[in-house]
């Protein structure tokens, strides 16, 4: 046991003189989580709280086109803004640059004229079916309604694009509607529509409620800490192989293992003391990165981390994912020949894994191709487990489904870092 | 019958099966109490040799026995001999007092013993003023002292040493042969090898001459000087080695 002691004491002195790496292992991730988080909240806060700047150029300017831009006014989601009518589509574009809106509408001219002439051409058929002979203009020659143009910024998401899209649609169905009710009414009763009638036929009061669900039944709202908190503590937790594999390597170079393997204690002891030591560094990165998600982030504007209830939990969750990353650092260092190789090849391959991990950009967003690959990275499984305690809320027998692949990828690396260690003769 | 420190019989030694052999049924005896130098020219094995003596690396066949034990009773055995490698092979960023914490307590002693030895050690090499200063802004001299001074922190039988004195000045290797020799009187048996021939002349009092993994001599310095009508060690190892280069 004295000698775990000190190798562990060793492990600690050699790392806590090393400012760089405690700089990498603690201040990066943290300014990592701060920014993200920020930028990732202000562009959720964009998209669900404000409307979005609308151009709107009516060419028509008949009773049907001021109905349509009524209801396009009242869905909610667009700040619309008159162009001014005679503006050609070149000027109207330029318009959108100069008053920095993504999307302009154009209401063609004859748009109320077309929609009058349908309107009455579908009543006079309705009138005809339920054997009524009233005089309509359904003879009269029907015109197409000239279509809404939609101009757009192409940075425009195409989910965002195709929902302003279904947006455009339901307003000009609204109006198409209120036009047919109009005239079928004119025509029965030679009476105009009351507003109070019409307004009870049309207005739909039904209203979708919309609820995030989690495993044990709650309805918290994830949001931008939630999400991205766990994300980037995982990839400070993985990011610990750049100082790991190093460790590793000097004491290769050096000679210190052929020199302890003189020594009647088993070099896995080594191995084990180094685990332990940067093991209990990546649950103090998982205490620094939470707390500042708790305590600081409420004071810069960012939403509080809520912990998951079951705390036991996250401790068994972040000691694995901790075990999985420090088992990473090993491997490295066992096959690496050199610091710059150690370093290189750790750093690039944790950004990659976090890539194809889900951590920088979520899972279900990744392309199809991607998701084999998604399975292969320990990052995604400790994702995965995370977001099972904070998203879901779940229990330790939900976090088991993620926490056996870590195992496995764990005792893989394991048993081909001991693999290398005995071809280099050092066990 | 002097009772032997090192026995080596039959040794055979390749590193891959399809380099070239190292030893083939290699022989040496070494009797304790000896300070026993092992001289030849780069690449003659003495370092593979020191290697295979202490375990680092294993042999394909034959026999190697410390004090009377076989090199595969790790546990028993490692605790005779103690090793001070020709490299820094320590932490650098640790003061010499923690390198010493830390390989005391891998070579068994406990708590209050490394306090001891620590403490004894350093007075010796004239390390106590920077006791606890990081290794790292060391000179040469002093980190070989640092290196020695864990080789022999708990009391070894017999010591190994490959190239101690490799990049230091004049007045540390005196200072360094001066110590071995008072390991070597307080009974410690000394395993050395060096280029450092005056250096060889100076403290051992046997030498094997090895070249191509075979002995071409061995016996107390005096005897191969006069058997060989040599003035030194020198003279001595160019006359059985040759003066072609042997590592191009």
């Amino acid at each position: 046991m004295y000698k775990l002691y000190t190798a562990v004491l060793k492990e600690l002195r050699i790392m806590l003189r090393d400012k760089a790496a405690l700089a990498v292992m603690f201040l990066m991730p943290v300014l990592l989580v701060v920014v993200i988080t920020s930028i990732q909240n202000s562009s959720l806060k964009m998209i669900n709280d404000n409307t979005v700047p609308m151009l709107v150029c009516n060419r028509d300017g008949g009773e049907s086109s001021l109905q349509f831009i009524d209801a396009l006014k009242k869905i909610g989601m667009f700040d619309l803004q008159k162009a001014d009518s005679s503006l050609t589509d070149k000027q109207l574009t330029d318009s959108m640059h100069a008053k920095d809106a993504l999307i302009a509408v154009v209401v063609p001219q004859g748009f109320s004229s077309a929609l009058k002439s349908k309107s009455q051409n579908i009543t006079g058929k309705a009138l005809t079916e339920f054997g009524m002979s009233v005089k309509t203009e359904q003879d009269t020659v029907i015109r197409k309604t000239p279509p809404v143009a939609m101009f757009y910024n192409p940075v425009l998401q195409e989910s965002f694009r195709l929902s302003v899209n279904g947006a455009l649609k339901s307003a000009q169905q609204f109006t198409e509607n209120r036009a047919v009710l109009q005239a079928l009414y004119l025509s029965m009763s030679n009476k105009k529509l009351p507003d109070s009638l019409e307004q009870q036929i049309l207005n739909n009061k039904s209203v979708i409620t919309q609820i995030p669900t989690a495993k044990d039944g709650s309805r918290k709202i994830p949001n931008a800490t939630q999400h991205n908190v766990p994300a980037w503590t995982i990839f400070a937790m993985f990011f610990i192989v750049v100082s790991l594999s190093t460790n590793v390597v000097k004491e290769k170079i050096s000679g210190s293992s052929i020199r302890l393997k003189t020594l009647p204690t088993s070099f896995i002891l080594n191995l084990a003391a180094k685990q332990i030591t940067y093991i209990v560094v990546t649950l103090a990165q998982v205490l620094v990165i939470f707390s500042i998600g708790i305590f600081l982030f409420p004071y810069i504007s960012l939403p509080k981390l809520v912990l998951p209830e079951n705390l036991g939990s996250l401790f068994l969750v972040s000691i694995v994912c901790g075990w999985c990353a420090v088992s990473y650092g090993i491997l490295i260092g066992v096959y690496a020949k050199s610091i710059e190789q150690a370093i290189g090849f750790g750093a690039v391959s944790v950004v990659i894994l976090a890539a194809i991990g889900g951590i920088v950009v979520p899972s279900f967003a990744m392309p199809e191709s991607l998701h084999l690959l998604m399975k292969i990275s320990p990052l995604h499984w400790c994702m995965e487990a995370y977001n099972t305690l904070f998203l879901e809320n779940g229990y330790v027998k939900n976090v088991l489904v993620s926490l056996f692949p870590i195992l496995l990828i764990i005792l893989i690396m394991q048993l081909v870092a001991v693999a290398g260690l005995k071809k280099q003769r050092l066990i | 019958m002097e009772s032997a420190a090192i026995q080596i019989s039959n040794l055979n030694f390749h590193y891959t099966e399809n380099s070239g052999v190292v030893f083939k049924d290699f022989n040496l005896n070494i009797a304790e109490g000896e300070r026993f130098g092992l001289l030849g020219p780069n690449g003659a094995g003495k370092t593979t040799l020191m290697n295979l003596m202490t375990g680092v690396l294993q042999a394909n066949g034959g026999n190697i026995k410390l004090l009377g034990k076989e090199i595969s009773e790790e546990k028993k055995v490692k605790k005779l001999f103690g090793f001070v490698p020709q490299h820094h092979s320590f932490y650098q960023e640790l003061s010499p007092a923690e390198n010493l914490e830390f390989f005391g307590a891998w070579a068994g002693l406990n708590r209050k013993e490394i306090k001891e030895r620590t403490k004894e050690l350093l007075a010796v090499l004239g390390l106590s003023n920077v006791a606890d200063k990081p290794v790292s802004k060391f000179s040469g001299g002093m980190k070989n002292r640092v290196n020695l001074a864990i080789g022999v922190i708990h009391r070894p039988q017999i010591l190994f040493l490959d190239e101690p004195t490799t990049g230091v000045d004049v007045q540390t290797r005196h200072a360094i042969v001066d110590y071995l020799k008072e390991l070597n009187k307080a009974g410690t048996t000394l395993i050395y090898t060096s280029h450092h021939l005056t250096e060889a002349e100076s403290l051992c009092t046997k030498v094997a001459l090895i070249d191509e993994g075979k002995i071409i001599a061995q016996n107390d310095l005096q005897t191969l000087l006069q058997e060989h009508k040599q003035d030194g060690l020198e003279g001595l190892f160019l006359n059985l080695t040759g003066r072609s280069y042997r590592d191009s």
